[in-house]
């Protein structure tokens, strides 16, 4: 119960995290881009809750926040580097989809990270520190030919990967059916990697299929497939949504959020909640006072 | 002593073999480099023999590889990627363009990606449209990268020991024909009648002079496998029509630091520049604009530019050769700066 509740708390922050990003944008405080985590949440809170920080590496993509909070838990970085200010944790630079933070990277095109993290593996595997290494693709990412270059070195190679696809069914506004073919799961299978593939939004169900993919490449050295089916409740950017609001509601009845919040007591996920916020309005506040990033003075 | 003459390909080979011994952190990536095949152009012989777990074949992914070695260098180690042609660098320019040169800076200096590229340039040996090219002009073009080219008058050795040492990505561009030919290094400040002078800095510059540095008509700029066919019209020039120049060779090609030509300049007040890519947006485009916004005043005539022209590079030999910049081209852009001048 203890572990539930501290899942609900970091997938309910991000919750927060993300919608704040977006009122903060209507309100002319954020520039840029953004590409929200809402309704993802379980993934990257499950799956993450089994890696080292001090030792395991992920790769995200432009998607990241989730992953960034759930593995840094550095809301106040991030929240800096998206608004622009200083303290962010790449000084602005980087933005919205290019963090680096100890082992978390990110990066803005999709599949150019999937080789860069079967080179971290590479490396890892070399210097025998028994890390993981982790990507996250999604079902869009499967059309870029170099995952399955990287796939097929992964698996020649007995690479310790995590390959996750986060199949949240659009590649921007274009559906899954219009720009994929054939299996997900078989792609991994074809080249010869332990594959496994859940539709659930459910945190615990996620937290014990990544386990078990975690434990295996951990065991083995080798490199994993694992396909989580999920959906995104918020655009694909800002504003960018032409999907039926009917699908969208009816996937909201599998809001991960619902679904653990469902196993707390009342008060119990209040108090989580109010934490939260409270947490979340003073690095809203710190961040906004904090100095815009500027080139340094001549 | 005079050490015995070594090829273009022993002395890179020699050098590998030097820095694997050095570091244990090297790490080798390529299409067929494992012993006894050693790499298309033998440039790896011997290493997987000696460094079974540090020499990796690849399956034929290079646009994966450069992203494969990125991963490799964040995480600390010194990956070298051979690429078996340089034609082939267009399939990871991706990689080159929105990784390998951008993780330093847009994560604020927090990695460093110091890994090298090999690669060989250049026609010349009828290998055609897509196994000819001298496509190092594509990179010069992308902030936060280096880009080395020696020649055979440069230590060819000591410059892929600098680029593997270096904190920097390094693309280290090889020159086909000079794998086979005979290295000339200066001795007592000549190379055959040139006197020659070597600048200081982690990737220097030749300047040759027939004249011993005293004026002279023009400064021909060059690097890697243009050197040769420079150096040929700068004695043609001499026997023929008693014209003296300059030459300078770079190695350091990105980034561009011409101190060197600016100083030969300010005794030839005139500048050729000379590369085996192709003409528009080369290497010499970006040189003449440079130098032009630096000593206009110095220069008596426009920068004249010699390069291939601006097309493909055909197999048949007297359609390459017509591809590509020639002796005689040089010494057309030699004399037409005489012209200006008379």
């Amino acid at each position: 119960m203890a572990q539930l509740a501290a899942f609900y708390e970091r997938m309910f922050f991000i919750r927060r995290f993300e919608e704040t990003l977006l009122d903060l944008f209507s309100l002319g405080k954020l520039v840029g881009t953004t590409h929200t985590y809402i309704g993802q949440e379980a993934n990257a809170v499950g799956l993450i809750d089994h890696l080292d920080p001090d030792r395991d590496v992920i790769f995200s993509n432009h998607r990241c926040h989730g992953h960034y909070l759930a593995f840094t838990d550095d809301a106040f970085g991030l929240l800096c580097e998206v608004m622009g200010k200083a303290p962010g944790v790449c000084g602005g630079k980087g933005g919205s989809q290019h963090l680096c933070k100890g082992n978390f990277y990110s990066n803005g095109v999709l599949g150019s990270i999937v080789p860069v993290a079967t080179g971290i593996a590479l490396a890892e595997k070399k210097k025998g520190t028994g890390a993981v290494s982790t990507v996250f693709l999604g079902d869009g990412t499967l059309g870029e030919g170099v995952t399955y270059e990287s796939l097929n070195m992964a698996s020649l190679w007995q690479l310790p990967v995590l390959f996750v696809v986060e199949n949240n069914h659009y590649a921007q506004s274009t559906p899954v059916e219009l720009e994929l073919a054939g299996s997900i799961a078989a792609r991994g299978a074809a080249f010869g990697v332990e594959t496994a593939e859940l539709d659930t939004t459910d945190v615990d169900l996620i937290h014990s299929a990544a386990g078990q993919a975690i434990s295996r490449i951990r065991e083995t050295s080798a490199p994993y497939f694992l396909v989580l089916n999920t959906y995104r409740f918020s655009p694909h950017s800002k504003s960018d949504d032409q999907r039926d609001p009917a699908e969208i509601e009816e996937r909201r009845t599998r809001d991960p959020l619902l679904i653990a919040g469902a196993r707390l007591a009342d008060d119990e996920r209040s108090a989580i909640e109010a934490r939260c916020e409270d947490r979340l309005a003073e690095i809203v506040e710190a961040a906004d006072a904090a100095p815009a990033a500027a080139p340094e003075a001549a | 002593m005079t050490p015995p003459p070594k090829r273009g390909v022993q002395a890179l080979n020699e050098a590998l073999h030097e820095i694997f011994g050095r570091r244990d952190d090297v790490y080798l990536f390529g299409e067929d480099i494992l012993d006894p095949y050693g790499g298309a152009f033998k440039v790896t012989s011997g290493l997987s023999d000696a460094y079974p777990d540090r020499v990796i074949t690849t399956p034929i992914s290079e646009a994966s590889l450069f992203g494969v070695a990125a991963g490799m260098a964040l995480r600390g180690q010194r990956p070298i990627l051979e690429i078996m042609f340089g034609d082939f660098i267009s399939l990871g320019l991706d990689q080159v363009v929105n990784s390998i040169s951008k993780f330093r800076e847009m994560y604020d200096d927090q990695v460093t990606v110091p890994m090298v590229v090999r690669t060989p340039m250049g026609g010349r040996r009828g290998y055609g449209p897509t196994h000819s090219q001298s496509l190092e002009k594509l990179l010069l073009g992308i902030p936060n990268i280096c880009v080395v080219a020696g020649s055979e008058c440069h230590d060819l050795g000591a410059l892929l020991i600098q680029a593997v040492e270096d904190e920097r990505p390094v693309f280290f561009i090889e020159n086909k024909l000079m794998y086979g030919r005979v290295l000339r290094r200066p001795e007592d400040g000549h190379i055959a009648e040139l006197a020659v002078r070597e600048s200081d800095g982690p990737y220097p510059a030749l300047t040759f002079s027939g004249t011993d540095f005293a004026e002279a008509s023009a400064t021909i700029v060059t690097y890697g496998g243009m050197l040769p066919v420079v150096l040929d019209a700068v004695t043609e020039l001499i026997l023929e029509h008693e014209i003296f120049c300059e030459v300078v060779a770079l190695s350091q090609l990105l980034p561009m630091e011409l101190d060197t030509v600016l100083e030969s300049v300010s005794r030839t007040g005139a500048l050729v520049t000379a590369e085996e890519g192709t003409l528009t947006g080369g290497f010499g485009a970006e040189i003449a604009a440079r130098v032009q916004a630096a000593v206009w005043s110095d220069l008596r005539a426009p920068v004249q530019r010699v390069a291939a022209r601006d097309g493909i590079i055909p197999s048949a030999r007297l359609l390459e050769d017509a591809m590509l910049p020639s002796v005689e081209d040089i010494v057309a852009a030699v004399s037409a700066l005489e012209g200006v001048r008379s």
